[in-house]
């Protein structure tokens, strides 16, 4: 018995997420009081994950160097079984839920996505998780003998215990893919929507596209990403992979900043798991004020540009 | 080329949720069902490849018979024959495993489900269901070509696109952006009446064993209400967001 966490990375570092996760998965260990190893790949600085508790860690150092579902899952498997894993965690990014389902099928695994909090019982395995588009939660059981946790962004946080983390870095041989990447087009230097800790969103209120300093000048004060409302997307003042809800992304950051938004039902279902969120629109009767934890009715052009001056001098002082 | 589009049936997305019998039991009482929207985007991706490249479209769905007026929709839009296995659906594993079997005996050059279905959100069948067949499998997918016996889909990911080639057969997880909203098709009086002619097959299920149960829900807790903050004095929102909240 032993828990085994994947470790996220990108561009041969390890991502936001691998200290949530790890710090997930080394929690569960303690709590089944067995070991927990972690796998990444293409990670030059796996040893980082001591600082989530995480005393052993396996770097895979030839695998594609885009991520790679189908072979990353077909690697994992050798580790798993080598290992005696029987639990595995991972995150919910886009890379994540490709991945676990085709690792599920693999190993035979069972598989629960969006989980909020550590088990809420170890024999038999059951997990919180957020269902219905965020507007119940599910208290799920695991049944097989292996069981997958995807833990829900932002749902753990990281929780530091420093300890020496011994990295084995080892190559595999004999794995192919089925898929061949053709191109990528990734937006750099800038916070994603999945990876960031606060995001600031625009909806039809901001009146057109030429509007939108106002919104990403607030974002690069917090360091935030930026998101948008579904008719902002459909009418093309911002591009698609912005929209969030339902149908969109989903959004479950520490901070969500809405401006100009009305607070459909289908809008919140996506942003709901965000942990605060404020609200800024003229109309005092406007939904999402019932779903915020802070709000102020104003007109977001004079109230923005106020608010985004008074964080940059706050965030100078600090 | 034969495509095979897996349905799912889901609550409005406007639906209460609620639940019963000592919150164990997601409560249907004025529920209405709709097919799942991103199986809408992929079901109406088909049908552009029958119009413009003659491919065969059969639509299948795992589950009871509530799901079959959402098929019969299926039909009417402009699917050629549809399937429902019947049993009750239980988790992920399960209905993956019993569209696994099926494929397998009936076999599709490309298997397009959606990228997730709105009411658990597992984002779990079209994954399993590729590798319990052992074929590619592209999620979140928002363009999708085929050219003889190799696709080119193109995926979102967490701050853009990727570009992705294999063999067929793949399946796919397709969401909005495969077609457009404006490209979704209502069905009319024609394709309803047509839809009463077209085949409708009922397959035994295999009985595969889930490998998760729900055992009870709970709804979030009722929010507290807002804080108002005066549009005039926005110092004291950054001090509740700095000290209140902890998020700045
Ligand atoms: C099946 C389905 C799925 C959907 N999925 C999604 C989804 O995933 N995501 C999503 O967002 N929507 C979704 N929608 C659409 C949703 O129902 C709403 O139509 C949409 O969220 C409204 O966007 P909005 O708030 O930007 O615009 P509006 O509803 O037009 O609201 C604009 C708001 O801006 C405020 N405002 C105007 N001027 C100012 C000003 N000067 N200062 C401050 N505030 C101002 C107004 O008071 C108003 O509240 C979906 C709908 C359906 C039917
Ligand atoms: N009961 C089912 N029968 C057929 N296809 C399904 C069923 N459940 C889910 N799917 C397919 O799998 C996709 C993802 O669903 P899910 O894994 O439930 O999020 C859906 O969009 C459907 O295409």
């Amino acid at each position: 018995m032993s828990v085994f966490v994947i470790a996220e990375s990108e561009n041969k570092t390890l991502k936001r997420n691998a200290g949530e996760v790890s710090s997930y998965a080394v929690a569960l260990a303690s709590k089944l009081g067995v070991n927990c190893t972690a796998i990444s790949f293409n990670a030059d600085n796996a040893d980082v994950l001591g600082q989530f508790g995480v005393t052993q860690a396996i770097n895979i150092k030839n695998a594609p160097l885009h991520f790679d579902a189908n072979y990353y899952a077909s690697a994992i498997v050798k580790h798993v079984q080598s290992l005696n894993a029987t639990h595995i965690v991972l995150g919910s990014s886009a890379d994540a839920k490709f991945l676990a389902p085709i690792l599920a099928a693999k190993l035979g695994a069972a598989y629960v996505p969006n989980v909020v909090a550590l088990p809420t019982n170890y024999d038999p395995l059951t997990v919180k998780h957020t269902a219905f588009t965020n507007k119940a939660f599910a208290f799920t059981q695991l049944n097989s003998e292996c069981n997958i946790i995807g833990v829900g962004n932002n749902a753990y946080g990281n929780i530091e215990s420093p300890v020496a983390c011994s990295v084995e870095n080892v190559e595999i041989s004999n794995l192919v893919s089925n898929l061949e990447q053709v191109s990528i087009e990734k937006i750099s230097g800038k916070a994603t929507i999945a990876d960031a800790d606060v995001v600031v969103s625009g909806g039809r209120g901001l009146k057109g596209p030429e509007n939108w300093h106002l919104v990403e000048n607030l974002a690069e004060v917090l360091g935030a990403a930026t998101a948008c409302s579904k008719p902002v997307s459909d009418m093309g003042w911002r591009s698609h992979d912005e929209h969030v809800g339902q149908t969109g992304k989903p959004v479950s950051t520490n901070l969500y900043i809405a401006i100009g938004i009305s607070g459909a039902i289908q809008h919140l279902a996506g942003v709901n798991a965000s942990k605060i969120k404020v609200v800024i629109n003229n109309d005092p009767e406007a939904p999402f004020f019932k779903a915020a934890d802070y709000g102020v009715v104003g007109d977001a052009f004079e109230v923005v540009p106020v608010l985004t001056e008074k964080l940059k001098a706050f965030k100078a002082q600090r | 080329m034969n495509i095979l589009v897996c349905i799912s049936h889901v609550p409005d997305t406007t639906s209460k949720i609620n639940f019963k019998d000592n919150q164990t039991v997601f409560d249907t009482t004025g529920v209405q069902y709709i097919l799942n929207p991103n199986d809408e985007f992929g079901l109406t991706r088909a049908i552009w490849f029958k119009e413009k490249q003659g491919a065969h479209v059969h639509v299948i769905h795992v589950g009871t018979s509530e799901a079959d007026p959402t098929l019969r929709k299926c039909l009417a839009i402009g699917a050629d024959k549809a399937f429902r296995i019947d049993t009750r659906a239980v988790d992920g594993t399960s209905v993956a495993g019993e569209l696994a079997t099926f494929v397998k005996n009936n076999p599709y050059d490309l298997i397009i489900a959606g990228r997730e279905s709105i009411d658990y959100n597992g984002a779990m069948v079209p994954g399993m269901l590729a590798a319990l067949l052992d074929i590619p499998f592209v999620p979140n997918c928002v363009g999708l070509e085929v050219n003889g016996n190799q696709a080119i889909a193109e995926r979102e990911i967490d701050g853009g696109r990727e570009k992705l080639k294999g063999n067929l057969p793949m399946v796919i997880g397709g969401q909005k952006g495969l077609v457009e909203e404006s490209d979704l098709r209502i069905p009319n009086m024609r394709g309803i009446m047509q839809a009463r002619q077209k085949p409708f097959e009922l397959v035994p299920a295999q009985q595969i064993t889930a490998a998760t149960n729900d055992i009870t829900f709970e709804k979030p807790l009722p929010k507290q209400d807002v804080k108002l903050v005066p549009a005039e004095d926005l110092d004291q929102l950054i001090e509740l967001l700095h000290k209140e909240a902890n998020v700045i």
